[in-house]
């Protein structure tokens, strides 16, 4: 069965099981290996994506439920200004170490900045608390996002 | 297997491999023409046929195999790292050394990770591999020499280039240059290769250090931040299936029967294969087109499972059998006159208890393999190349001539990507194997979900320690006799002959067999044997050993009314300047003694030594709602020489929270009637960005060969946390995860 996707401004059709998640989607079907798999079960954050701008799970979010809808990944998220203000502030205070959570740390970082163009610490441990990073690189993320919401400020 | 016959077979014995790393001047060089470029190749004990082997042109540069070094035309300097990448910066750290020596532009280094060869080994363990925060410490040497002896062959080049004499030529920032006259490195590269590998070479003054000791950022981090760097679990090839593994919910036990036939109606679906596993077990493989097909065909398998014969471990049982051994005498470890304990005048017994950690890396386990009958190619970001690149070979049947095994960059590692039996690995070639003898030859890549990560075992071992101590009222310590009640990680490995000795792992011992602090200290060990596969996971031993240490020394000096700093210092021999330095910036750095604390906080202090280098952590905590808050930690470091202090800050911060990690409620792995409770983050507790305090870093300056920091960070943190929590509760905090009530 096809499944119509907007992605990263392009549409895309897969020819799969409707009930596939996003995350499968993406990584299998369409070669965005970016947005990447840590637990399948919407618990680290991951495979976040922004589907209509709002950071969301890919690895739950079943394609039949989103097509036609505006998903952006990591590979496209530089586009945008606040998207890029992000990466330049991750870039700048070095923040990733294995990086393969960091997709999904920079999706979910500039959903909140969209959001809330100066949060606080709190705010920020309220938006960031759902993707998990192993290697502990969350100060260097904190003070990123800081510096991210200056630059556009 | 045959371990021993394995480490044998890869060209180094026992002898061989102890401590002080080779000097590669010993080594024979080798270096690759080619049509343009320039490469330098190091080998090993290279055999004379590999050496005839040696291409002397036609090749291109970046097919050149086991060459260290390559500088393009454009100037770009590429490095091969012997090493894997799983965050703790190594893929920045060594081209950092290659580059100070090679005077080349930083902004034109980049960085490779080596596939398994013989030039990559490391040279004090003689199998390519990283793990034990070694590799800026046996590589400092090596890498430096390799940039110094390519900058002289550029230096020749230019000088003739110039016409003039090499003491004239100057390199600096990738130039070579004779007063008006200029050459990028790039433009010499050709030439420079036609020279003759220099055998001794002088190595750069420190002070004159233009890229060492200056905070870098990573080679990486671009690639990381945009989506575009590859892991293993990435990798893509033409026809690339995808399987998932389904193993017995109890370790070692075997299918007994299974159906396939709902699996083989899920779309995409290939083929459903029966494997042999690990421990003795045997399970199924599903290969699909991808990974959802795969998984959901996995979930309709219906297995069942014989666990008849296989021991169940219960850890519950086991702590309360540990609890029991650990009052019983063990192998000794460490003697020590205890006979003053019964008289002692104020005692102290305490019992701790750790329990199984899963490592949980953010990227899940993979290895892709490609077999094509006398060749095979495998992808992995494995953090011991040497060992499952010969099991890939020893499983397939093959030379190990005839595998390829290319290193990728790995979502974190911890120490689960060093497994001395390849477990994950093996089973990913009898994957291949089997796929193979039913005709198919696609590349498989082998996933493991979440759930098959914190159920695969390779935990930290589940621990006790019993420690009864006999002091005065000055605080003096007149017997210490400390028992460890663990399974041993190593026996059973290729790496028993090195460090298990009299039957006493040094890997469960380190931290309590070797304190810092004159102390009439006795160590018993019993190493009972479990059916759980055991790891090593991140500074290993002292996970449980720092933890029981710095609390009891901290409890002593609290209960006597001695401040834990200098009851600490008065502990250390003068052999332990370093941790006395290290002690010394992180009070200074914190205000400890000096600053008033916020009301219902206090200060938490602990120091201590691993792989090498010392951590000295203070920090704050409080008590909220009878929940503990870490607010601050200040960290003194000493690494000796530190090579990039943006990397050694990362490391610290990072280490510093996996230990905080070990606090949290629900950081454990159980297990009841041998199968393992939690399955994914939702119910195996990891920290988040929320419990992440301020955590500041300060490095004590020296010019000794540097000490890694991949680990050294993590032992100190909840002990000082728990010293904290101590004052504040008026409770001993004998267990981790932490109980408060």
């Amino acid at each position: 069965m096809s499944t119509t996707l907007n992605v990263n401004g392009k549409a895309v059709t897969v020819d799969t099981d409707p009930s596939t998640p996003v995350l499968w989607a993406l990584r299998d079907h369409l070669g965005l290996t970016g947005t990447k798999f840590g637990c399948g079960a919407a618990l680290c954050g991951a495979c976040t994506v922004h589907l209509n701008g709002q950071a969301t799970r890919a690895c739950i979010t079943p394609i039949s439920a989103v097509a036609g809808q505006k998903i952006t990944t990591i590979e496209a998220v530089g586009a945008d200004r606040v998207g890029k203000a992000v990466q330049a502030a991750w870039q700048k205070h070095d923040v990733a170490q294995c990086g393969y959570c960091q997709s999904g740390q920079i999706m979910s970082a500039t959903a909140l900045l969209r959001a809330n163009k100066k949060p606080t610490d709190a705010d920020i441990d309220g938006a960031m608390a759902g993707n998990v990073c192993r290697c502990g690189t969350y100060a260097r993320i904190r003070a990123a996002i800081h510096d991210a919401a200056r630059s556009l400020a | 297997m045959n371990y021993l016959a394995l480490m044998q077979r890869v060209g180094r014995t026992q002898a061989e491999t102890q401590v002080e790393p080779e000097r590669l001047s010993r080594r024979s060089f080798l270096k690759f023409g080619s049509a343009s470029g320039f490469a330098l190749g190091i080998f090993s004990g290279a055999s004379q046929a590999q050496q005839a082997a040696a291409p002397a042109g036609g090749l291109k540069p970046f097919e050149q195999p086991n060459a260290f070094l390559r500088v393009e035309p454009d100037g770009t300097v590429v490095v091969q790292v012997n090493r894997l990448e799983f965050g703790q910066g190594v893929h920045t750290a060594l081209p950092m050394l290659v580059a100070e020596e090679l005077d080349a532009d930083w902004s034109k280094v980049r960085a490779e990770l080596a596939p398994a060869g013989d030039a990559y080994k490391d040279p004090a363990f003689g199998i390519q591999m990283t793990g034990g925060s070694s590799a800026l410490n046996h590589s400092w040497q090596p890498y430096r020499e390799l940039g110094a002896r390519a900058r002289a062959m550029f230096v020749t080049a230019a000088a003739q280039r110039f016409g003039v004499s090499e003491s004239q030529v100057k390199i600096v920032n990738g130039v070579a240059s004779v007063g008006g006259k200029k050459a990028t490195l790039g433009e010499l590269a050709n030439d420079a290769m036609k020279q003759p590998v220099p055998q001794k070479v002088t190595l750069k003054d420190p002070k004159n250090f233009r890229i060492l000791g200056k905070p870098t950022r990573r080679i990486d981090q671009v690639a990381k931040t945009t989506g575009q760097q590859d892991f293993g679990l990435d990798v893509k090839l033409p026809g690339l299936k995808v399987a998932v593994i389904a193993r017995p919910p109890v370790f070692g036990a075997k299918l007994a029967g299974y159906d396939a036939a709902k699996a083989k109606s899920i779309k995409g679906v290939v083929d459903v294969l029966e494997v042999p596993l690990d421990r003795g077990a045997t399970g199924l493989a599903v290969v699909a087109d991808g990974y959802w097909p795969a998984k959901q065909a996995r979930d309709l398998l219906e297995p069942r499972w014989n666990t008849e014969g296989v021991e169940k471990a219960d850890s519950d049982k086991l702590l309360a059998q540990y609890l029991e051994m650990a009052k019983q005498p063990g192998l000794k470890a460490r003697e020590a006159d205890t006979s003053a304990l019964a008289s002692a005048p104020r005692k102290l017994v305490a019992e701790y208890s750790f329990p199984y950690l899963a490592h949980a890396p953010m990227e899940p386990l993979n290895c892709t393999i490609q077999h094509s009958g006398d060749r095979c190619r495998v992808w992995v970001g494995s953090q011991f190349q040497t060992l499952d690149h010969m099991t890939v070979a020893g499983v397939l049947g093959l030379k190990p001539e005839q595998v390829e095994l290319n290193t990728m960059m790995a979502g974190g590692g911890f120490g689960r990507r060093a497994v001395p039996g390849s477990e994950y690995v093996m089973e990913a070639a009898q994957v291949a194997k089997a796929w193979r003898a039913k005709g198919h030859s696609e590349p498989v890549k082998v996933m493991w979900s979440r759930e098959d990560d914190i159920r695969g075992g390779y935990y930290r071992p589940l621990h006790v320690h019993r420690a009864e101590i006999g002091y005065d009222a000055q605080g003096k310590v007149l017997a210490w006799k400390h028992t460890i009640v663990g399974q041993s990680i190593l026996m059973g490995t290729p790496f028993e002959d090195f460090l298990v000795k009299n039957g006493i792992d040094g890997v469960t011992t380190e931290g309590v067999v070797d304190t810092p602090y004159e102390l009439p200290l006795s160590l018993d060990v019993h190493h009972p044997k479990v059916n759980v596969p055991v790891l090593w996971w991140r500074s290993v031993g002292n996970t449980h050993t720092a933890y029981v240490m710095e609390t009891l020394i901290d409890e002593i000096a609290r209960s006597v009314g001695k401040d834990p700093v200098a009851y600490r210092k008065s502990l250390l021999s003068e052999k332990h300047k370093r941790h006395a330095a290290a002690l010394d910036l992180a009070v200074a750095k914190s205000g400890y003694g000096k600053k008033q604390l916020p009301k219902g906080r206090a200060w938490g202090v602990a120091v201590h030594e691993s792989f090498g280098s010392v951590v000295a952590y203070v920090v704050q905590a409080s008590l909220k709602d009878g929940q503990p808050v870490l607010h601050e930690v200040t960290a003194g470091v000493h690494c000796n020489f530190c090579v990039n202090p943006m990397a050694v800050e990362a490391q610290v911060q990072g280490a510093a929270l996996m230990g905080l990690g070990t606090t949290l409620p629900g950081a454990a792995i159980t297990l009841k009637d041998g199968v393992v409770q939690q399955s994914n983050f939702g119910d195996y507790t990891v920290a988040r960005i929320n419990q992440m305090p301020k955590i500041s870093v300060f490095i004590v300056p020296s010019a000794d060969p540097p000490t890694g920091m991949g680990e050294p960070g993590l032992p100190p943190l909840a002990p000082a946390f728990a010293n904290a929590l101590a004052q504040l509760s008026k409770k001993s905090l004998r267990e981790l995860p932490f109980k408060l009530t």
